[in-house]
């Protein structure tokens, strides 16, 4: 009888009638041909591997993380509630210790949804992961998480999300932004003046295979784990690295990624991207799956695997030995660097613009983060969608001090429900989340 | 008239049923060792003084093949398997003689690497010189595209008596179990083959040439001849003949549960609005996960002749039967010898029996009535608690699409439909701890048997279409058909419904009156690039496990007669 070493938890939720449109890379067929690779390969009959339904996640879920605009129901499809919901499956059955381990093979995936949403960014809706994470903290009273995102474009929604939040450590690594959607993720972002060094970026030129992401993992990524000393570790599995990937240009393979998640030991993978539905999600899921069950993934490959054909050059192996070098330098001198973000500082003000690719809408966004040495510190968000809703996002932060307690609530008594369509409070340390509607 | 013939672990039931109901029943005891001449006997008592003519068919469920793959008596078998990249094919190894040869096909069923036919001569010669006669040969995605293990057979030429091929096993996915499936039907398969022969045989000798079926673990039934190429789908078709035997009385329009309780287990099933639910996989015999469909099934160590024991303070029953109750002369005390000194069964020798609970009792420090409520409430609490844990499991399952998880109901039975020989005794207990009525279902002593005459012919096809390689296959069936572009999922229902039918009329169906049903019905559009490529349908249909037309008037007849 063949047995796993760890026990490992999956939720396969492959949607197969769910799809932005037909011909879409995030449609119906993308994880048939990974279902029937695990079914023929017999991964769901092995001893300690163990099949979850999903559960669906509720609107008080969702509302934990994000401010839909114009409401909840107008972003979230019945899938989002079963692809958020069998992550949240995953992350109970780890936090029960019913399994050492888990992976959500759900779609559609999460990690380009901001807090704010008021469309589709890079097929994203909700962030998944954000709502999982932010379930397992209510329920579980976990602190301290580590994202770390292996998705080939860069998890801008997870960074937006977590970019005050020094609880939360987000590694995003990704395909260099200047080459790839969505532009972003570079170096010096490095989270907010209340946070810096929590988000950490590794751009990484196009063509890095094996040798450069998994220096990556065991140069950079896991020291500045074994220093930040998460609860729990959370891995955005994206598998568009890949060399066969149709919209991407980077070269890893199954093999790779099997290494890749035996070195990180996420508790919990939750799948994002990867269009390669024919070539390499089949044997990268199954690769996967694998590695966290402790298994022997050696025998599995791609059928047109060849090293010896996507090795490498030497200058990319130099960039990347610079990248990790420097993402390093910066993690050690996060203190000073976050003293020099905030300066005298009570208040930081930053304006950005924001542009949802899948559903074609430009937000402007004007942020005031109360500047605090005890907590997250309290934001308030003013989001005005081109031709659609003018918002005010208030966000009182999980462990709020009472300053940025009693400023969230302020914002919230004083905003003028006439000036916006709707001013939203999410008071994350009583949990709770209010809204003021223009009166009619 | 028909005969239903069940061989369970103490008694083999036979049943004769007619026009005007059950004619006769009769038990004869089980001898393990010699299951062929249990089957035999129990066929020639039931026929003495009948015309044979009159009897149009003969249903058997028999433990045979299973008991011969339990003990590990089973012949030397060779494996050639041809795995490709993925899990390692060594974890898979079914014995000695087990040989990974190269090859490789996608899970589109295209090539990716090409079998050499010398490296498997090699292999056929050394199973030749190791005196092997039955061989298996198994590729990963031979569902998808069989060419893999034709090409091996081909190699094998003449060589061997009898070669299995992975792909005419079953339809669905999973290697390992259409490995370890395709070594189980070469395994049983001489052992099957004999006992085929020689009750044809000893039957013929006795003038008695009878149109013999054989039960399948999923409830259904196929002809005996037909059995020759599928031995291993004779397994474990006890459970099946029972819930069978209740389908006949089980509300039409609701769920209900069906528990067989029998001197060693009690096997339990669900069944929806009359029909019993499958298990999605396949059956599990010993250590082997196997591709065999069946009823969705479960067998807990808990019957009328569980031994009952004290362990640390705590009543223990089962799992483990060492003969009869103490009030029949077995050795130590059961639920039923409990029962007795409870007044809820009768018969036997009363005074042993509460020799043997008072014994209990004494360990317990209380005395034996309280001892044997105990007991009783024990054997039925569990009962009803393993009943309610097959209910959440069932209810877990996943689902793969925004549909079955948005509109897929949870089970909850709210009828126990109880049968086998200590059924009456348990069923007060049952309802007394549990929260819904507990019926007995007519004539329970030989139910099973019943249910194994009447059950009908069953079968499944699986077919698989891509527009894109212009192709649809239903590789089980050996079927292959090139298709246009254009071809659809309707065509491809229509197509997989006309190979059932003339699937199940091979297998012995009555045409007239088949009841098939499509299981799982999907098109998913193939893109390169942007742009649609093809499709990618698949549909699988099946015959609804049931019984067999006609039933209701001998089923009416049964139950009129209710208790008799």
């Amino acid at each position: 009888m063949l047995r796993a070493r760890n026990k490992t938890g999956l939720v396969f939720f492959p949607a197969f009638d769910w799809a932005i449109s037909p011909t879409h890379p995030e449609r119906e067929e993308r994880l048939l041909y990974t279902q029937d690779q695990v079914f023929e390969e017999g991964i769901l009959d092995i001893e300690g591997i163990i099949e979850y339904k999903p559960d669906l996640v509720t609107k008080k879920d969702v509302q934990r993380v994000h401010f839909c605009v114009p409401d909840l129901w107008a972003v979230m499809t019945e899938s989002h509630f079963i692809s958020a919901g069998g992550a949240k499956t995953i992350a109970m059955a780890v936090m029960d210790k019913q399994v050492d381990c888990g992976f959500a093979l759900v779609r559609p995936p999460g990690h380009h949804a901001n807090r704010v949403v008021h469309g589709a960014r890079g097929f994203c809706n909700v962030n998944i992961e954000a709502i999982m994470i932010e379930y397992i903290r209510k329920a579980y009273g976990v602190n301290r998480v580590a994202i770390v995102d292996t998705d080939c474009h860069h998890g801008d929604g997870t960074q937006d999300i977590y970019w005050h939040d020094p609880d939360t450590l987000f590694i995003s690594i990704h395909q260099d932004g200047r080459t790839l959607y969505p532009g972003s993720g570079f170096l010096s972002e490095m989270g907010g003046p209340n946070a810096v060094g929590s988000t950490i970026n590794i751009p990484l030129p196009p063509n890095t295979s094996e040798d450069g992401i998994l220096h990556v993992i065991r140069e950079a990524v896991l020291p500045i784990l074994e220093d930040f000393k998460p609860e729990i570790i959370v891995n955005s599995a994206g598998q568009d690295n890949h060399y066969s990937d149709p919209i991407t240009n980077m070269n890893f393979s199954a093999q790779g990624y099997a290494e890749l998640t035996t070195l990180l030991k996420p508790d919990i993978a939750v799948l994002e991207g990867g269009y390669a539905i024919e070539g390499a999600l089949p044997y990268v899921n199954a690769g996967i799956i694998l590695a966290m069950a402790g298994m022997d993934y050696s025998h599995l490959k791609e059928p047109d695997y060849n090293p010896e054909r996507i090795r490498q050059s030497p200058e990319v192996n130099r960039w990347v030995e610079k990248v990790c070098k420097k993402v390093l330098e910066n993690w050690y001198k996060r203190r000073q660097l976050g003293e020099m973000a905030r300066g005298d500082n009570r208040f930081i003000e930053r304006d950005r613009k924001i542009f949802y690719d899948t559903d074609n809408i430009y937000e402007r966004q004007h942020e005031t983060l109360r500047v605090c040495e005890a907590c997250g510190g309290a934001l308030r968000i003013d989001s005005e969608a081109q031709e659609r809703k003018h918002i005010l996002a208030i966000h009182i932060p999980r462990n709020a001090c009472q300053d940025c307690h009693d400023q969230g609530l302020a914002w919230y008594e004083e905003a003028d429900a006439d000036a916006y369509d709707k001013v939203y409070l999410q008071d994350r340390a009583a949990d709770v989340m209010k809204e003021k509607v223009k009166p009619a | 008239m028909i005969i239903g013939l069940d061989v369970g672990g103490t008694h083999t039931d036979v049943v004769l049923l007619g026009q005007e109901g059950l004619v006769r029943q009769n038990k004869v005891s089980t001898n393990p060792a010699d299951l062929f001449t249990t089957v035999l006997s129990g066929l020639e008592k039931i026929t003495d003084g009948i015309d044979p003519q009159c009897i149009k068919r003969v249903v058997l469920s028999t433990t045979l093949a299973t008991n011969r793959i339990v003990q590990q008596r089973m012949p030397d078998v060779g494996m050639i398997i041809s795995a490709g990249p993925g899990m390692d094919p060594e974890l898979f190894r079914t014995g000695p003689h087990y040989h990974v040869v190269s090859g490789g096909i996608d899970h589109r069923g295209r090539e990716i690497a090409a079998v050499d036919a010398d490296e498997v001569l090699k292999v056929a010669d050394t199973l030749e010189q190791k005196g092997i006669r039955y061989v298996g040969v198994v590729s990963k995605f031979s569902v998808r595209n069989p060419v893999h293990e034709l090409a091996i057979q081909e190699a094998l030429g003449e060589r061997f008596e009898k070669v299995f091929l992975g792909h005419r096993i079953a339809g669905a996915l999973n290697f390992p179990r259409r490995i370890a499936t395709t070594f189980l039907n070469a395994s049983v398969y001489p052992i099957h083959k004999e006992f085929f022969e020689a009750v044809v045989n000893s039957l013929a000798q006795k003038g008695l040439n009878l149109p013999i079926r054989i039960l399948k673990p999923d409830g259904g039934n196929m002809r005996f001849d037909a059995s020759i190429d599928h031995p291993a789908q004779t397994v474990l078709s006890g459970p099946a003949a029972s819930v069978m035997g209740t389908v006949a009385f089980a509300p039409q329009s609701d769920t209900c549960l069906a528990m067989d309780i029998g001197g060693t287990t009690t096997d339990m099933a669900v069944l929806v609005n009359g029909v019993p639910l499958l298990d999605p996989m396949g059956i599990k015999i010993g250590e082997h996960k196997t591709l065999i469909r069946s009823l969705d099934t479960i067998s807990i160590g808990v019957g009328g002749d569980s031994v009952v024991r004290v362990v640390d303070g705590q009543i223990h029953i089962g799992p483990d039967r060492l003969g009869v109750a103490m009030a029949y002369g077995g050795p130590v005390p059961t639920p039923t010898d409990a029962m007795f000194i409870l007044g809820v069964g009768e018969g036997g020798d009363l005074e042993k029996s509460r020799e043997g609970i008072q014994a209990l009792a004494d360990e317990l420090g209380i005395d034996v009535e309280t001892a044997a409520q105990q007991i009783y409430d024990k054997a039925c609490q569990t009962i009803l608690d393993e009943a309610g844990a097959m209910v959440e499991r069932i209810n877990a399952k996943p689902v793969y699409t925004v549909h079955e998880l948005w509109e897929g109901s949870r089970l909850q039975p709210r009828h126990i439909m109880v049968l086998g020989g200590p059924a009456p005794w348990f069923a007060k207990g049952l309802e007394r701890l549990g929260d819904c009525p507990v019926e007995v279902v007519p004539r329970w002593k030989v139910a099973n048997a019943i249910g194994a005459g009447l059950a009908r012919t069953t079968c499944d096809v699986t077919l698989f279409a891509d527009t894109e390689r212009e192709i649809a296959t239903a590789p089980e069936e050996s079927f292959t058909k090139t298709i246009p572009s254009s071809y659809s999922k309707a065509d491809a229902t229509a197509m997989a419904l006309d190979l059932l039918r003339k699937k199940a009329i091979a297998r012995g169906a009555n045409a007239d009156h088949l009841e098939l049903e499509v299981v799982e019905a999907m098109e998913f559009n193939m893109v390169r690039g942007f742009f649609t490529s093809g499709k990618n349908i698949r549909v699988m249909a099946q015959v609804k496990p049931g019984l067999i037309h006609g039933y209701d008037p001998i089923a009416e007849k049964i139950m009129g007669d209710h208790f008799v």
